[in-house]
């Protein structure tokens, strides 16, 4: 339970990631201070408010030629409170006192209306206030201040590069930015003010081969939590993945299908952030494996009864949560709920250790504090818990991806990540690709088709045989992580060096179709 | 704050426009919703919504081009005229340009935004607390989400067109588990009018299955014939139309791609005379009568924002008889103008039984009741991966005789529905994974030779 008053003068405690200047967004002070102490004269056990700016922009290109463009700007002000020990929350898209005061009256009308069902009071796990905090995500350019022109012929020549490649027959190319200013204030006195900077380019090549059979390749660049500097190759070297992309994709359409069975995989970053998010990010969650999304997204495999015992993988799997690292797509000073954010460890030595946590989960499970989990996808939605960056720690010193690749008698190298799919508990997986090498005594002896590569979590992670070095490791992630009733879509990010994992069940996906 | 009238802002876009070409699209919602898990509320919550869109048209050196703004809340119309045109002058000509539609001012078009009525979940709630108690006095757990919104848009453009559209949409989906999560079952309805739901019912219908699951059989991997409820076939068959690009089909990348170029529509998919179709004036199942597009695609345009839409035959008969084009994109392969239509009926025409029919009639196979986490792996085939969820049961002469562990599938619903043997008559229903897509949808339970198990999953 959160019941200190609300004090919404208190001073800079939270160190941020990166400076910036002030965001241009400004919050009504007054007014969030006017709606929480109405919320707690209205007998709130505890009440945050948030007051959000969210501006999306897409823009796609097909086969060189504009197809799409949206320029979206979400405001509006959500109130969570807990009254009669169940949770209410309202949300609008007009700020002003009079919708303060209404957003109020309805938040605790159906946390009451709530309560009629409530078989169990919710309390939070206590936070401090963290006074005024200030925050931006690590960036050098808005991309939403970037002109559509620009945007639209940069897309053009990585287009018309790609479509000159011998074979290329179809280009699609798009970039998504986001610039989420965020307001946020609670009963203990946290004001926290906070901007994060997300950019996504994809550009997707089709080639055509005799008889209507065709292949598809796309870049490997992952989102990232940057500005339009990233386009022009801070971070990411466009220029050689665009160079690389035809040839690579006309020797994919002429390669071999696969010939099903089981081998050793080394596996890269661009592939690998994928799986863990599914089979470790998930399964550890433990709003999850408490039962608490078992009507959606499902529960897990990793229960509660298992934390410090639970053997998730070999000695070499260390995992931790992290909603501080620069360029993380979850990185943030403060969460949706107040709380501070932090790292903190998910795996150790191959062994289950600890849970990503929100303020309610954290108290009905007896773990103490938050470590910070807790997001809302937009003023309009209520905070849940969501995923931290969760990555996997890379072997200091250790061997490069070709240094893995050598080590293989009989395998495959997978790079990119494609379709995926995984159990409600987080169990079995499977998982494509964006190309596929064979490994043929320590040497790449070209690429495969029609591969795919399915598991159960314990078994891949227990035969994970090595760990790359420092220099294999790349932040991935996505910005369409969903959860939650109603759908809420959230950005993370997974750090991850190359890995070796053993004996795995590869599937021909031609001839699972029967064809 | 009180927002101005949605035609306010409509009228008031379109003149800050100067009545240069524009559209303006109005939508508003009012939502509500409770989340329940271990027999207790958990996340509930309200929101009243509003986003305007403003699409301008310009035209440039070679064509006409388009811009759009989107915002929420009580926008500033002159910024957003400005943005949009900005947006559009700069661009190049948009391969989608087509006349803007022409037309009146649709009844209602006048009316105030639907409000939504918290009050009506009351009595569900009451249910939802009796059921909570009968839980936790059999040794059950109830997870679940009751919904309900409100939405109407408006659609105006300097042509003079003014539409207007309202729906209510609403759902309960219940989740029952045993008490160690060993056992679990899953039921939904989707209602329009939440003093329809019966959660009595419900609870009742997940208290039988979970009965069933008292006798678990441990099956391996392979070929099985199954039965698919209603709302299995349901989810299985949103990337059958999600597919249905005319431009990708074309292009030669899709399963509707002809192998010697071009597109299959004409040929005959399926042996059984299958309909699938879209039709906003489907009873029961009624939709907006006219599209509405915030970006353009390869399929839909900003140019053809209020547009009639008509029923949409995807397949008729088993044969390809239609993809999705824009106005210009129909013009230029010489197609028919195909839009999204927001909501799904497949049938066989005459087909008549239930679920419970199928089950009756099957001498070894499994019921699967719901799926889960399906996608494509291979769009030439339409291959798909996904996995039982939430119920899996043995049929033995005609009976259910206990469940079964899940299952990794991988199939494709076009090569299934070339393997199905039965047909039962289409109902309303409500998908598992997809539902927050599709929720307005009938299909049939069907029964499928050879369904793959690519692996078993110990996920229960």
């Amino acid at each position: 339970m959160d019941s200190a008053r609300a004090d919404l003068t208190g001073t800079i405690q939270c160190t941020p990631v990166a400076q910036s200047p002030r965001t241009p967004f400004e919050m009504p002070d007054a007014l969030a201070s006017h709606i929480l102490e109405s919320a707690r004269e209205a007998g709130c056990e505890h009440a945050e408010l948030r007051v959000e700016r969210i501006r999306s922009q897409a823009v796609a290109l097909r086969d060189g030629d504009l197809e799409t463009v949206a320029d979206d700007t979400e405001t509006g002000v959500g109130l969570r409170v807990i009254s009669d020990g169940a949770i209410g929350f309202a949300a609008s898209v007009a700020l002003d006192e009079r919708t303060g005061r209404r957003l109020v009256e309805e938040a605790v009308e159906i946390a009451r209306l709530a309560a009629r069902a409530s078989g169990q009071r919710v309390e939070l796990a206590f936070e401090p206030g963290h006074g005024e905090v200030e925050w931006s995500s690590s960036h050098r350019i808005d991309p939403t201040g970037v002109p559509l022109a620009r945007k639209v012929a940069l897309l053009a020549r990585w287009s018309r590069r790609v479509l000159d490649a011998p074979g290329v027959d179809h280009v699609t190319s798009s970039v998504l930015a986001v610039t989420e200013d965020k307001f946020l204030a609670d009963l203990a006195g946290t004001i926290a003010r906070q901007r994060r900077v997300r950019i996504h380019p994809q550009l997707e090549a089709v080639a055509l081969g005799a008889g209507g059979d065709f292949e598809t390749m796309r870049t490997l660049a992952p989102p990232a939590g940057r500005g339009w500097e990233y386009l022009e190759g801070e971070g990411w070297d466009f220029e050689a993945e665009l160079e690389r992309l035809g040839p690579l994709l006309v020797e994919k359409l002429g390669a071999p299908s696969v010939r099903p069975g089981r081998y050793d995989l080394v596996i890269a970053p661009t592939n690998l952030w994928l799986t863990i998010h599914e089979s470790i990010g998930h399964a550890t969650e433990l709003d999850r494996a408490l039962g608490y999304e078992a009507a959606y997204a499902g529960t897990s495999f990793a229960t509660f009864d298992k934390l410090g015992s639970l053997s998730y993988g070999s000695p070499l799997l260390q995992v931790t949560g992290d909603r501080t690292v620069e360029h993380g797509l979850a990185s943030v000073a403060i969460d949706d709920e107040g709380v501070e954010a932090q790292r903190f460890e998910l795996v150790r030595d191959g062994i289950l250790v600890g849970y990503q946590l929100d303020r309610a989960i954290a108290a009905r499970s007896g773990l103490g504090r938050s470590n910070g989990c807790a997001f809302a996808d937009s003023p309009m939605h209520i905070p849940i818990q969501r995923m931290a960056n969760v990555s996997l720690t890379p072997t200091p010193g250790g061997p490069s991806t070709d240094e893995l690749v050598a080590g293989v008698s009989h395998g495959i190298l997978v790079e990119g990540d494609k379709s995926w799919s995984i159990d409600m508990q987080r169990y079995n997986f499977q998982f494509t690709g964006q190309r596929f090498f064979a490994i043929e005594n320590g040497q790449l002896a070209g690429q495969l088709r029609d591969v795919a590569y399915q598991a159960t979590t314990t078994e891949f992670w227990g035969s994970l045989a090595a760990t790359g070095g420092e220099d294999t490791y790349l932040l991935g992630g996505a910005f369409n992580c969903g959860k939650g009733q109603p759908g809420q879509v959230a950005p993370v990010s997974h750090g991850c060096p190359s890995v070796l994992v053993t004996d795995v069940r590869i599937l021909n996906a031609k001839e699972e179709s029967g064809t | 704050m009180t927002l101005p009238a949605p035609q306010e802002v409509i009228d008031a876009a379109i003149a800050a426009a100067a009545h240069e070409p524009c559209i303006v699209i109005v939508e508003e919602s009012h939502e509500s919703e409770i989340r329940f898990a271990n027999n207790t509320t958990t996340t509930n919550g309200r929101r009243r919504d509003r986003r305007v869109s403003v699409i301008r048209f310009c035209e440039v050196e070679g064509g006409t081009a388009a811009g759009v703004a989107t915002r929420s809340g009580e926008v500033d119309v002159a910024e957003m005229v400005a943005a949009a045109a900005g947006d559009a002058a700069s661009s190049p000509p948009s391969p989608d340009a087509a006349p803007l539609v022409e037309g009146g001012e649709d009844p209602g078009f006048a009316a105030a935004p639907t409000e939504e009525d918290l009050g009506a979940m009351a009595p569900v709630l009451d249910g939802l607390a009796r059921a909570f108690d009968a839980a936790r006095s059999a040794d059950r757990v109830l997870a679940g989400f009751l919904e309900h919104q409100a939405e109407t848009v408006y659609l105006g453009s300097s042509t003079g067109l003014r539409r207007h559209h309202a729906q209510a949409t609403g759902a309960l989906h219940m989740v029952g588990r045993s008490i160690d999560g060993a056992r679990s079952a899953w039921v939904a309805r989707s209602t329009e009018d939440l003093s329809s739901l019966d959660v009595a019912a419900m609870d009742a219908e997940l208290a039988t299955r979970l009965g069933w699951a008292h006798r678990s059989v441990a099956l391996p991997e392979g070929r099985y014939e199954v039965v698919l409820p209603p709302a299995a076939v349901a989810d299985l068959m949103v990337d059958v139309v999600y597919s249905a690009s005319g431009q990708d089909a074309e292009e030669g990348r899709t399963v509707y791609s002809s192998p010697g170029g071009g597109t299959r529509i004409g040929e005959r998919f399926f042996d059984l005379p299958f309909a699938l179709y879209g039709d906003p004036a489907e009873p029961g199942l009624e939709c907006a009568p006219f599209l509405v597009v915030g970006a353009s695609s390869s399929e839909a345009s900003v140019f053809d924002n209020g547009m009639d839409l008509e029923r949409t035959e995807w397949f008729a008969e088993g044969t390809l008889t239609n993809l999705r084009y824009h106005r210009a994109g129909a013009a230029r392969s010489g197609r028919r103008f195909v839009a999204p239509v927001d909501n799904l009926v497949l049938e066989l025409p005459g087909a008549t039984g239930t679920t419970e029919d199928l089950v009756a009639r099957t001498e070894r196979g499994l019921l699967l009741t719901c799926l889960w986490y399906i996608r494509e792996v291979d769009p030439a085939n339409l291959l798909l991966t996904g996995l039982t969820r939430d119920g899996v049961y043995l049929i033995e002469r005609g009976e259910i005789v206990g469940a079964v562990n899940n299952f990794r599938f991988n199939e494709s619903p076009i090569d299934l529905l070339r393997r199905t043997v039965e047909v039962g008559a289409s109902v309303t229903t409500l998908g598992r994974e997809f539902e927050e897509w599709v929720k307005r949808v009938r299909t049939p339970p069907l029964r499928v030779t050879d369904f793959n198990m690519s692996s078993t999953s110990a996920a229960s």
